[in-house]
C-alpha cells in the first residue's frame, strides 16, 4: 500500500468516530515523535494505555523496595525509570538514595551478576518490573543464579501481561474501537494471544512496528475493519504468529501465573507473573503487594491508564504536576503517558 | 615521576606543590605571562571584552575522541566565540583527588596545551587544590575574549525570516560518554572541538550572523528552545534535515535515546538571514569541523509567529512541538 495513499485516507477520513488506544509505552513515544496525531482526521482520537510497566506498579510495590532499600548491607538494581516512582508516600528512591542507601541503576537485569559475584557479602536485589518482553530476560536472570549457586541476588517481581488488562479494559466498557497492539509484548507472545479478545469484543488489533510509517499503516488496518474482530500482524518481520515459544518456556519454568495489582486498576486476574515456591529463595517478597494508594489523592494516573480522560484533562497535569516534580507515575517513565504528552507539548485538539 | 599518584602533600603550597606546577603545567603552558609567575596576569585588552566560566567533571577524564583537558578548552573558548569573540586568554583552575595518577594529569595538560595552540588562546594563570576522594581530575576554568568593533551576536538577535544552521552531526560526545560509562564496544568518538576557525571565516566573509550558539548540554530541542525564547520568534525545523551518524542513529535507537537532547561539545547552531544562508553553509562545510554542516530550517515570517516555540515538521509529514529535555534521558526498559 502507497503511503500516501495510506495519509489521505487517514486524514480525509468522515467515518463513525474512532478511539484507537496503544497499549505500549514505545509507541506513545513515537506517536508523539513523528507527529502522528497532526495526520489523522479529527474523527480518529489515539489514546494511551496502560503500556508503561513503570507506570502500572502500586504503590505497595514501591514502598516494598524502599523497605527494602533502608536494610544494611543491601544494595538495589533497577531500570532508570524506577528510580523517581513515588510509592504511597511522595519518597522515591531517589530520595532513599539521596538519605543513604545504595542504588544502583543498569540496563540489562543480566548487569547484577558481576555485581553481585564482586561483593559475596552484599544482597542485591533487582527491581523486575516488566511485561512479556522484559519476562524472559527475567527468567535467564534466574536460571543463571539458580545453576551457579549464587544466594545473593533476588528478585521483586512485578511482572505483568497484557492480554488480561485489554481484557480489562473492555469489561469494564472502556470505549476503544481498536487496538493498536504492543511489537515488542508481540514478539515474544505472538499474535493469537489477541484473537479470543478480539472476536468477544468485535474489535480489530493491529500489531505494529514503531517507524512512523508502520504506525500510519497499522492505524489504516484497524480503522478499514472497524468492528471486525481481527488481529493483523503489520510487523511480520519481527513478529511471527507464534511468538518466541523458547523464551516463554524457559520463563515458564520458574515463573507461575498469579493474579496482579495494577496502579489505578486494582487487581486484574491471572495478569501476573510470580517464582514458583520452588524458587523463593530468589525471591524478595513480591507476593501480596495489592495495596494501592495515590500519593496525591487528586493524582488521575487511573483515568489516564485506562483511555477514560487524556494526560492534558487531569486537574493537576502541568500545574503540580510536571517531570521535575511527578504526583504520579505516568508523569515519571519516559514511556509514561503524561510525560509523552507534557515534553512534547502535545495537546491532540 | 610518572608511576606517582596524586598525595595531600602535593596541595601544601609548599615545595611538593613547586614540583608538580614546574614538572607539569610550567612545560605544556609556558608563555611570557604565565612564566611571570605572577600573582594575577596583567593582559592587552581593548574595546569590550568578552568573559565565561565553566566547570569540567566528565567521568572518564579520557574517552574515545578526547580528554577532560581538551574539553576544557574547547568548552570556554566556543562559549566566548559564540558572541563573536576572538578568544584570548584562558584560566584554568584543578581540582585533583588525591589517588589521581600523574601520568593522566600529565595527559591532560598536554592535551590543554595543543588544544590552546589550535585554539589560538593562551593560558595565562593556573591554580592546583589537591583534595581528598577517589582519584578523579576537575577542572575549572575562564576564558576572556575581545569583541571586534561592529560584531553583536546573541540569542536575541533572532529575526523573522532568517535561516537555522547546524554545523554538524547531533549527539556523538553523548553517545562517547555513555559508551565509555557503559562498557558498550562502539567506535563513536566525541566530538569535542574548538570552533575558531569556523566562527572566523563566517564573520571574515562578511555575513551578518545574528545568533551562534554551542549546542551542548540538554542537545539542539533545548538550544532551539531557548533561541525561541529570546528572540521570542516561532523556530519550524525539518526534523529529516537535522543531521545524525549512522553510528549514534543506532545506538540511540538501542537505548532509546533521542540525539535531539543529546549533548555536543564541537557543534553549532547559526542563525542569519536567508539569503546569505547558502554561503554561510558553505564556508561552514569548508571550515574545520563543519564538513557535515545543514541547513534545518528556519524562523518563521512575523505573520506566522504565534508564540515562542519550536515546530518540527517530522519526516513522515507530520507535525509537533519541540519541547526543552525535560528529565535526565533515562534509557527505556522495554
Amino acid at each position: 500500500m502507497d503511503i500516501n495513499a495510506v495519509k489521505e485516507y487517514l486524514r480525509s477520513y468522515d467515518g463513525p468516530d474512532m478511539n484507537i488506544m496503544e497499549v505500549c509505552g514505545s509507541h506513545t513515544a513515537a506517536i508523539a515523535k513523528n507527529g502522528i496525531p497532526s495526520l489523522l482526521s479529527p474523527k480518529i482520537h489515539l489514546l494511551s494505555g496502560p503500556g508503561c510497566p513503570v507506570c502500572v506498579t502500586p504503590s505497595a510495590y514501591v514502598d516494598r523496595l524502599l523497605a527494602l532499600a533502608g536494610e544494611p548491607g543491601t544494595c538495589i538494581v533497577t531500570f532508570g525509570d524506577l528510580i523517581r516512582v513515588p510509592g504511597s508516600t511522595p519518597k522515591n528512591l531517589s530520595a532513599a538514595r539521596g538519605g543513604g542507601a545504595r542504588v544502583e541503576m543498569v540496563y540489562s537485569p543480566m548487569d547484577i551478576i558481576p555485581m553481585a559475584e564482586k561483593e559475596p557479602a552484599t544482597t542485591f536485589i533487582f527491581a523486575a518490573v516488566g511485561f512479556e518482553t522484559t519476562a524472559p530476560v527475567y527468567g535467564l536472570l534466574v536460571d543463571t543464579l539458580f545453576r551457579n549457586h549464587m544466594t545473593n541476588v533476588k528478585l521483586l517481581t512485578a511482572v505483568k501481561t497484557m492480554p488480561e488488562v485489554i481484557d480489562c479494559l473492555m469489561e469494564q466498557g472502556a470505549p476503544i474501537d481498536g487496538f493498536l497492539a504492543p511489537g515488542h509484548v508481540s514478539v515474544v507472545t505472538g499474535t493469537e494471544v489477541y484473537k479470543p479478545i478480539a472476536e468477544r469484543f468485535s474489535i480489530p488489533f493491529g500489531v505494529s512496528g514503531f517507524s512512523g510509517e508502520e504506525i500510519l499503516l497499522s492505524l489504516y488496518g484497524i480503522v478499514k475493519v472497524r468492528g471486525q474482530g481481527k488481529v493483523m500482524n503489520f510487523y511480520p518481520s519481527v513478529v511471527k504468529k507464534e511468538g518466541n515459544p523458547k523464551a516463554r518456556a524457559l520463563f515458564d519454568t520458574y515463573f507461575e501465573r498469579a493474579d496482579a495489582c495494577w496502579r489505578g486498576l486494582g487487581k486484574i486476574a491471572g495478569s501476573g507473573r510470580v517464582l514458583k515456591e520452588d524458587y523463593s529463595a530468589f525471591d524478595a517478597g513480591s507476593r501480596g503487594l495489592d495495596e494501592d494508594h495515590k500519593a496525591n489523592a487528586a493524582c488521575s494516573c487511573d483515568k489516564v491508564l485506562m483511555g477514560k480522560i487524556r494526560p492534558y484533562d487531569c486537574p493537576l497535569y502541568g500545574k503540580v504536576c510536571t517531570p521535575m516534580n511527578p504526583q504520579g507515575a505516568c508523569m515519571v517513565s519516559t514511556e509514561g503517558s503524561c510525560f509523552s504528552y507534557f515534553s512534547n507539548h502535545r495537546t491532540d485538539r | 615521576m610518572t608511576d606517582e599518584k596524586i598525595m595531600m602533600v602535593h596541595g601544601s603550597g609548599g615545595r611538593a606543590t613547586g614540583e608538580l606546577i614546574s614538572a607539569i603545567f610550567d612545560k605544556e603552558f609556558s608563555n611570557p605571562v604565565l612564566d611571570a609567575m605572577e600573582d594575577a596576569a596583567v593582559v592587552e585588552g581593548a574595546g569590550r571584552i568578552a568573559m565565561t566560566t565553566d566547570s569540567f567533571v566528565v567521568t572518564p577524564a579520557e574517552f574515545r575522541g578526547g580528554d577532560i583537558g581538551r574539553l576544557s578548552i574547547c568548552g570556554t573558548v566556543n562559549d566566548l566565540l559564540m558572541r563573536g569573540a576572538e578568544p584570548k586568554y584562558i584560566t584554568c583552575g584543578f581540582i585533583l583527588e588525591e589517588g589521581a595518577e600523574i601520568a593522566l594529569l600529565k595527559r591532560i595538560v598536554h592535551s590543554m596545551a595543543e588544544t590552546a595552540k589550535e585554539a589560538g588562546v593562551f593560558i595565562v594563570a593556573g591554580d592546583t587544590k589537591v583534595v581528598n576522594g577517589h582519584g578523579e581530575i576537575y577542572i575549572n576554568t575562564a576564558g576572556v575574549g575581545l569583541v571586534p568593533e561592529g560584531v553583536d551576536i546573541k540569542a536575541s538577535n533572532a529575526l523573522p525570516g532568517d535561516a537555522i544552521l547546524v554545523s554538524g552531526t547531533m549527539g556523538d560526545h553523548h553517545a562517547a560518554i555513555i559508551s565509555e560509562r557503559m562498557q558498550i564496544d562502539t567506535d563513536i568518538a566525541s566530538d569535542n572541538a574548538p570552533l575558531l576557525d569556523m566562527v572566523t571565516n563566517l564573520l571574515d566573509a562578511g555575513l551578518h550572523v545574528h545568533v551562534l550558539r554551542d549546542i551542548t548540554r540538554g542537545g539542539l530541542g533545548t538550544v532551539l528552545n531557548e533561541l525561541a525564547e529570546a528572540s521570542g520568534q516561532t523556530f519550524e525545523i525539518e526534523e529529516a534535515a537535522i543531521p545524525v551518524s549512522p553510528k549514534v542513529k543506532d545506538f540511540c535507537g538501542l537505548l532509546g535515546l533521542d540525539p535531539l537532547y543529546m549533548g555536543n561539545e564541537g557543534k553549532l547552531v547559526c542563525i542569519l538571514p536567508e539569503d546569505e544562508a547558502d554561503e554561510a553553509l558553505s564556508v561552514m562545510k569548508h571550515s574545520a569541523y563543519g564538513q557535515q554542516a545543514a541547513r534545518i530550517g528556519k524562523v518563521k515570517d512575523a505573520a506566522q509567529t504565534t508564540s515562542p516555540v519550536v515546530i518540527s515538521k517530522t519526516a513522515i509529514g507530520g507535525e509537533r512541538i519541540i519541547g526543552i529535555l525535560e528529565g535526565e534521558g533515562l534509557p527505556r526498559i522495554c
